[in-house]
């Protein structure tokens, strides 16, 4: 997304999406994020969308579970929504730090399935991470948050999944390589050939 | 009707419109989003003799009117950058396509030419040697006379196709530099790349890039690039192409006037990638707003009367 007064674009997740629009929800954490509260209703914005890869559903299993933290819950929404469509039962492990900070989570109960929420200081839901919460079957998982959740993710998962990663870009569409990683398979631009990896390529 | 052609050391280009290596890959993934062909040509992704990582990231810093760029030359290599991505390029570029080469000493920088050489696509070599990303990435060649007069010649001496030296803009004498380069055969002058700089993180006290440092681009460093380009100009009787913060048709114009045949476009291209296409479609009626009929009578205006 531009933002007046900004040279680069800011990087957001897409929650959900229809014919009509986006819908994307941002974490307040720099001066473009916070520039971006003053958006007015009715504004046109200047979007590039549709840019790297998603979450593939066809790879998902049955029992998908979906795993977000904190920024990262967002596209795991739209994701849960698609697996229902294609007739699939996930549940959703949602984490936050704090009450305080738990959003959403009236959403995935309204899509009727399994949801837990955990904070790290207890203050609502299971006390914990993520990792604590998951499922006691699942055959497949997808995951977004931050860095260190996603290695415990990795971790902690007893089958195969795919993780959203997050990285400083520069374009957004694969020109500059300002977000390359390296994989099981070769180098990778995450804001192209990702952001989600497969578990299995992943070199931490 | 506005003529846009330019002649850069003897190929004709459409206009003057060139996306800058590192700005555009190899070009075939741009061609998803516009009809490339309607660029003078583009400068591929700087090619190295071996394939390249790059430095660890991030990688990326944004700056006021710019942005902070420590990629480290990633890029597949000489023999991939044949095999894989020229022919993938020939099947949307149907016009010779501008080589940027790096190198880490004076024989790689001629072998990987004496590679590159060969592609009957490949139309000019921009020899780089102003990297200011990678550890010995070619700026200490550009940032002196004599190392980057070795590497022209070395060039030079494997090649038929016309040779532009891309330097560096940290140095103190950047004139004495393109005529070193000049003396020593290149048919041109490519400048600038980026100035070297650094962010520093609030919370963790540390450079934001893992590199430490990163090359400096975008809007806010046209006045320096146009300084430069003007000081080239004058020094040199070879064509120059200028770059540097241009993100616009009336930037390239300046540009032109300080003195380049033809003009680079590249961190605007990652804010916009229909940038290139926006700027050439904005040409003609930026011309005639100015009373150019004719691009090419402007080069080096600036410096007349």
């Amino acid at each position: 997304m531009y933002l007046d007064g900004f040279f680069l674009r800011r990087p957001i997740s897409v929650c959900d999406w229809d014919s009509r629009g986006l819908t994307i929800i941002y974490k307040v954490v720099g001066k473009g994020t916070a520039a971006m509260r003053a958006m007015q209703p009715g504004q046109e914005l200047d979007v590039l969308s549709g840019l790297g890869n998603g979450f593939d559903v066809t790879k998902c299993g049955q029992r998908t579970v979906v795993i977000g933290g904190g920024a990262g819950v967002p596209p795991m929404y739209g994701l849960a929504k698609r697996l229902l469509a294609a007739g699939k039962a996930p549940s959703a492990v949602l984490g936050f730090n704090t009450e305080s900070e738990i959003f959403y989570e009236d959403q995935f109960r309204k899509l009727g399935i399994e949801t837990v929420v955990t904070t790290v200081d207890g203050s609502y839901g299971q006390k914990g991470f993520v990792t604590d919460a998951l499922p006691e079957t699942y055959d497949y998982f997808c995951a977004c948050g931050p860095l260190p959740m996603l290695k415990a993710v990795y971790n902690a998962s007893s089958t195969s999944g795919l993780l959203s990663f997050e990285e400083r870009m520069g374009c957004g569409f694969g020109a500059c390589m300002g977000c390359s990683c390296k994989t099981k398979y070769g180098s990778k631009r995450i804001c192209k050939d990702g952001p989600v990896l497969e578990k299995g390529e992943i070199i931490w | 009707m506005v003529d846009l052609r330019v002649n850069l050391a003897g190929i004709e280009l459409d206009n003057p419109v060139i996306p800058a290596s590192g700005t555009f890959g190899y070009g075939y993934e741009f061609a998803q989003l516009y009809d490339i062909n309607c660029l003078g040509t583009f400068s591929f992704k700087g090619t190295t003799k071996e394939p390249r990582f790059g430095n660890p990231t991030p990688r990326i810093a944004e700056c006021p009117a710019g942005m902070l760029n420590a990629v480290g030359l990633q890029n597949p290599g000489v023999d991939k950058v044949l095999s894989e991505e020229l022919p993938k390029l020939k099947a949307c570029f149907h016009k010779p396509v501008m080589a940027n080469v790096s190198g880490f000493s004076v024989e790689e920088y001629a072998y990987t030419c004496a590679q590159l050489d060969k592609a009957e696509q490949v139309g000019w070599l921009e020899v780089n040697i102003s990297c200011p990303n990678v550890h010995n990435g070619g700026m200490s060649f550009g940032v002196c006379a004599e190392a980057a007069a070795e590497v022209t010649k070395a060039v030079k001496a494997v090649t038929t196709k016309p040779v532009f030296m891309k330097l560096s803009p940290n140095v103190t004498d950047i004139a004495g530099i393109a005529k070193a380069c000049q003396d020593a055969g290149a048919d041109g002058i490519s400048l600038i790349n980026t100035l070297l700089g650094m962010r520093i993180d609030l919370k963790s006290r540390r450079p934001l890039l893992a590199n430490g440092t990163g090359g400096f681009s975008g809007s806010a460093i046209l006045p320096v690039a146009l300084r430069m380009v003007y000081q080239v100009y004058e020094a040199v009787d070879i064509p120059v192409i200028g770059m540097g913060g241009v993100s616009s048709a009336e930037d390239v114009v300046e540009m032109m006037l300080a003195g380049a045949t033809a003009v680079e476009v590249g961190a605007a291209n990652l804010v916009d990638p229909f940038a290139c296409k926006e700027i050439i479609d904005q040409l003609p009626q930026v011309m005639v707003k100015y009373g150019i009929t004719n691009l090419k009578e402007i080069i080096g205006g600036a410096h007349h009367g």
